[in-house]
């Protein structure tokens, strides 16, 4: 990510924000969150059943600490989804990174739509 | 790129693509209805419904009596109700009694009343220190309490999703219930602030 527009910080174009933080850091996100929202809401899973792989993730994380690493909230999150959609035999996390290392071969600037 | 582990060695960003690439390819996500979701919790769902709630009980005492013994149906009252709204309990800040939330496991948050929980929220450290040293951390965050004020720590979970009625400040007696609306920060809301007079 290089050059982008300024956020415009006031008036009604500017990004929600709550008590001056953004909803999401980061546009993945938003995409990781409303995937499971919306997975959830075409009944896919229980939401009980990704909220204990959430829980997991997150305990997986604490205990393993990786030095210099950030806690990653929405990573956590992802990583918990990958793993009920596995588990329900949806998609692996093989089709996963294979998908993303065609993403990761694209030219660079093939996404610049604004 | 962060060190991550062998399965995750490209970048999240990419990750996420490709899973909603995936997921779309397989007609198992509708892109319409995952941006409608989005764009309601970034724009319509947030703590200016939980603002609107506080205000309320401040202002009318049988709905005060109602959200105390019966949180989601209270709060469904004024259209606040959906996903992770269910089994909120809300519990009242008092001059003696600061109740102050956390989630230990995860990051369980009332949604329809405070939108997506913030990042403090869901730290490691927040969630290990406010239950061990609570005074303190709430001093962190700006919170001084009197030494005679006892804290509870309310730890939400699926079962239960805690929301705090904040004290109602000195000096609003006048003030409509829409004007206090706009006193309510989320932060009081979840027990690491108080409301202040304007």
């Amino acid at each position: 990510m290089t050059a982008s527009a300024p956020l415009e910080i006031a008036g009604p174009a500017a990004p929600p924000r709550s008590n001056g933080e953004l909803v999401f850091a980061e546009p993945w996100e938003s995409r990781a969150f409303g995937l499971a929202v919306t997975l959830y809401d075409a009944g896919a899973f229980e939401w009980s059943q990704f909220q204990a792989a959430l829980i997991a993730q997150i305990a997986a994380w604490e205990r393993a600490h990786p030095a210099g690493e950030c806690f990653s909230y929405y990573g956590c999150w992802l990583a918990a989804l990958e793993s009920v959609l596995a588990e329900a035999g949806m998609i692996t996390s093989h089709d996963i990174a294979d998908r993303a290392a065609v993403l990761a071969a694209r030219p660079p600037g093939h996404d610049h739509d604004h | 790129m962060t060190e991550t582990t062998s399965s995750e060695r490209l970048p999240i960003e990419l990750r996420t693509e490709a899973l909603e690439q995936l997921l779309t390819e397989r007609g198992l996500v509708d892109p319409a209805v995952m941006d409608k979701f989005i764009q309601m919790y970034e724009t319509a769902v947030g703590p200016m419904n939980g603002a609107k709630v506080i205000a309320k009980a401040w202002t009318d005492p049988e709905y005060r009596e109602r959200l105390l013994s019966e949180g989601t149906a209270a709060i469904a009252e004024l259209g606040f109700k959906g996903s992770q709204g269910e089994h909120i309990v809300v519990i009242e800040n008092t001059a003696n009694t600061h109740n102050v939330v956390v989630c230990t496991l995860c990051s369980c948050y009332p949604w329809p009343v405070l939108g997506l929980p913030p990042s403090w929220y869901k730290d490691p450290a927040y969630r290990a220190r406010m239950v061990r040293e609570p005074r303190t951390v709430l001093a962190e965050m700006g919170l001084e309490l009197p030494a005679d004020t006892e804290i509870v720590v309310r730890d939400s979970s699926s079962e239960v999703r805690w929301l705090v009625l904040p004290e109602r400040p000195a000096g609003t007696e006048d003030m409509s219930e829409e004007q206090l609306a706009g006193l309510v920060t989320r932060d009081a809301m979840m027990g690491v602030a108080k409301v202040s007079a304007p």
